[in-house]
């Protein structure tokens, strides 16, 4: 690790803060139906969607109203795209004429694209046509973003108040999402990047004669408006194979920074939209705060790890100092891949800027265990608030069991009914991804799928199920996963990580919002302050990491150590 | 749930022409006119001909070249197309080696690469593969160490080299913000570009 390396790192985090904080009382504004400095532009197309639609802004729903609306949305959404990868050969904009893909490939893929997983069983330049990428997929990325982010606003809601009977119009969240805060930053994002190098060009690729006279074929596409939605969005679709590691979608150190502020800037502005909306800043505070800790901690075991280099190649004679280099990307160096792949799986973002099956034991398992938290810190757009906010109902109720007192945040009581759907959602995380793996592991033919033997190949396993639960869609990417099981499976697991978690947190909110507000007296447990923050900390680890240990000291612990011992596999 | 269909057909359709057809198009047409040399990839032309992208690396083997660091790409095998070949540099199909830390085959590979590297200790980014397998830059103290092999192939002072490499170095902006690194194409070119004109004076004089 050197200071210039913790400098770089830093002046990113710092950026993110700096900016998240407006954005942040900006999204509170904006879907509150006030206005913005981009409405003289945008409220004809608003007022326009609306018209077409039959859509009432002010008529508020009901919490079974507002889940079902978004599960509808959501599945006519999944729909389409399934018809589009399948029917890719017969649509426009397709210049290299290819194929449509396999049913259960078009399945993974547009469960994972519906669910902000992106997960990519395909090589995007290889397999997708511009269209498909642009209208299949982009569009996908700004609509699964403004889903998560609009039940965030809902759950949200139902701390504000009390006796509330609706959480708002899902149609006109959705709709103000997209409209004046995805869309504006992606176009702003989008420009920089391609100032920066990124392509965006209707051509598929470029042929070139190199200085050695060899052939080489460029591929290209409409990159940088699908990058700057892909980071915004944690969605993590890349458009080529290599994701934000192929020098088109991260052209330089400037570009990887700018990537890595586009995706933690939501999540973390989430924190402070939560504050604004329940009238209390220190509660988004003490969320931010939470943040913080598991981040910051998650940076410096990674950056560790890889800066120390690979001893079995040190041992032959590969000089350590730029410590471990197979597949990173040297414009990048060890801490802006550490700093970007904490900040990719700390978010259910999953677009990578190196590969993970070849970081150092330890480095992937930061990585892992960060999504085996719960995609909480700080989590994908809107759904790592949702979570984040389960976690802290459990906590508070952990408090409340320890002094024997009623549990409440927020002023609102905690009681079985809540604790009950916090538990729902929160034990579908083990179940799917301890579940679907350990099934995986005795299935010959997912077996086979494996890029790496021992426990890495244990490892590989485990962080497929680990990912596609908690909708990330980073990979050990040496596992073939577009396999019959692998593609049904991971598409379940997809679903479940998404739906299953939603649905109940969707009727928590409705519980929450029913009941009266108590004011805060002295027996009140606050939760702004460094006790708080500690419990919930405390509880996250708990609840969420260590029912995940045995299976990491199977994987990357135990390959830790054999690596320690010289031993290869 | 019937009246939520409307709305829900509706949204989808209009979202998508938004964001998946007007949006992206719009910023292509921006995008060709404010930034056209970036925007169609950064492509390097030579006499009229495409030698490549200024971002993306090529393969080099002749001994007067610089060489980039391994890659991992391939192609499919033309023989038989469920198969596939390594072919380095492949920028049609970015790829990782995905080789574990303890991977058998990575040692393997590192101690073959090894055994033509020169003496210990060698720069990792020399027998490492990249993430994307088209990373178009090494580091100075690898460029470093072939300067001998392309002075010698080419019959030139190495202290013309050395200055060649030392313009083509990238220094980390402000001391801090990304990493020493050369791009082997520019480098490569300087080095024809360079071959060319001293010809030309020869012939000249």
């Amino acid at each position: 690790m050197t200071f210039s390396g913790w400098a770089e790192i830093l002046l990113v985090l710092l950026l993110i803060v700096l900016a998240a904080w407006p954005v942040g009382l900006y999204i509170a504004r904006v879907t509150k139906g006030e206005r913005g400095f981009l409405h003289p532009l945008l409220s004809p197309i608003e007022r326009g969607f609306y018209a077409l639609a039959g859509v009432d802004p002010q008529h508020g729903m009901s919490w079974q109203g507002y889940a079902t609306a978004l599960v509808l949305l959501n599945a006519l959404h999944f729909l389409m795209l399934y018809a589009m990868l399948r029917l890719q050969f017969y649509l426009p904009f397709n210049p290299d004429a290819l194929a449509g893909m396999s049913p259960r490939l078009a399945f993974n893929t547009a469960m994972s694209f519906v669910t902000n997983t992106n997960w990519q069983a395909y090589g995007g330049e290889t397999t997708l046509s511009p269209g498909s990428q642009m209208w299949g997929l982009t569009s996908h990325m700004f609509v699964s973003a403004a889903t998560g982010i609009a039940a965030a606003l809902a759950l949200s809601r139902a701390f504000a108040q009390g006796g509330l009977k609706t959480l708002g119009n899902f149609w006109a969240d959705l709709t103000r999402i997209v409209l004046y805060l995805l869309l504006p930053i992606a176009v702003v994002a989008g420009i920089a990047l391609v100032a920066l190098g990124v392509p965006q060009t209707l051509a598929t690729h470029a042929d070139a004669t190199t200085l050695e006279g060899a052939k080489q074929t460029i591929s290209l596409g409409p990159v940088a408006f699908m990058e700057a939605i892909k980071e915004l969005g944690t969605n993590g679709g890349g458009y080529f194979n290599a994701n934000s590691a192929h020098p088109f979608e991260g052209p330089n150190a400037w570009a990887t920074m700018l990537e890595a502020f586009l995706v933690f800037l939501i999540p973390i502005a989430l924190t402070f939209t939560f504050g604004k909306i329940v009238g209390d800043r220190r509660q988004g505070y003490a969320l931010l705060a939470v943040i913080g800790v598991f981040v910051i901690a998650a940076i410096a075991i990674a950056y560790h790890a890889e800066a120390a280099g690979n001893p079995l190649l040190t041992a032959l004679g590969v000089d350590p100092a730029q410590g471990n280099m197979e597949g990173k990307e040297l414009r990048f160096g060890i801490p802006l891949s550490a700093l970007f792949n904490v900040i990719t799986t700390a978010t259910s973002c999953g677009a990578v800027n190196a590969m993970l099956d070849s970081y150092m034991p330890l480095g992937g398992m930061t990585s892992m265990f960060l999504i085996q938290l719960g995609e909480i810190v700080p989590g994908g757009v809107g759904s790592g608030l949702y979570g984040l906010l389960v976690f802290a109902l459990i906590a508070v109720f952990v408090a409340g069991l320890m002094v024997g007192r009623t549990p409440e945040y927020l002023g609102k009581k905690i009681q079985a009914r809540e604790v009950k759907l916090a538990m729902l959602a929160v034990l579908i995380l083990p179940l799917s991804i301890l579940g679907l793996a350990a099934l995986s592991l005795v299935v010959p033919s997912a077996l086979a799928s494996l890029g790496n033997a021992g426990p890495h190949g244990l490892s590989e396993m485990l962080y497929a199920f680990t990912s596609a639960t908690g909708n990330n869609g980073s990979a050990f990417a040496g596992l073939s996963a577009d396999t019959p099981w692998l593609d049904t499976t991971l598409g379940i697991a997809m679903l479940l990580g998404r739906y299953a978690f939603l649905i109940p947190v969707m009727a928590l909110a409705g519980s929450l919002a029913e009941k009266v507000k108590v004011p805060p007296s002295s027996g009140t447990f606050p939760t702004h302050g460094l006790l708080f923050v500690g419990l919930l900390c405390g509880v996250i680890i708990i609840m969420g990491g260590l029912q995940f240990m045995p299976a990491l000291s199977l994987g990357p612990l135990a390959e830790h150590f054999a690596m320690l011992a010289g031993k290869t596999f | 749930m019937i009246h939520e269909f409307r709305p829900a057909l509706v949204l989808v359709a209009l979202l998508t022409i938004l964001t998946g057809l007007v949006a992206p198009l719009a910023m292509t047409g921006i995008a060709s006119v404010a930034f056209p040399f970036q925007a169609g990839g950064s492509l390097i032309e030579d006499h009229g001909k495409i030698v490549g992208s200024a971002l993306i690396g090529q393969n080099f083997t002749g001994p007067g070249y610089f060489h980039p660091r391994p890659s991992a790409t391939t192609e499919p095998d033309p023989k038989d197309a469920s198969k596939t070949i390594p072919v380095p540099y492949a920028a049609d199909n970015s790829n990782a080696s995905n080789l574990a830390p303890t991977a058998k085959a990575l040692i393997d590979r590192v101690k073959g690469d090894l055994a033509s590297a020169g003496p210990a200790p060698v720069p990792a980014d020399a027998v490492t593969t990249s993430a994307s397998g088209l990373d178009p830059d090494i580091s100075p103290e690898n460029a470093e160490r072939q300067i001998a092999r392309v002075a010698g192939a080419r019959h030139w002072p190495e202290d013309r080299i050395k200055a060649l490499v030392a313009v083509y170095t990238a220094e980390p902006f402000l001391g801090f913000i990304g990493e020493p690194r050369v791009n082997v194409l520019a480098l490569n070119r300087a080095l024809d570009r360079m071959q060319g004109q001293m010809q030309g004076q020869v012939q000249g004089r």
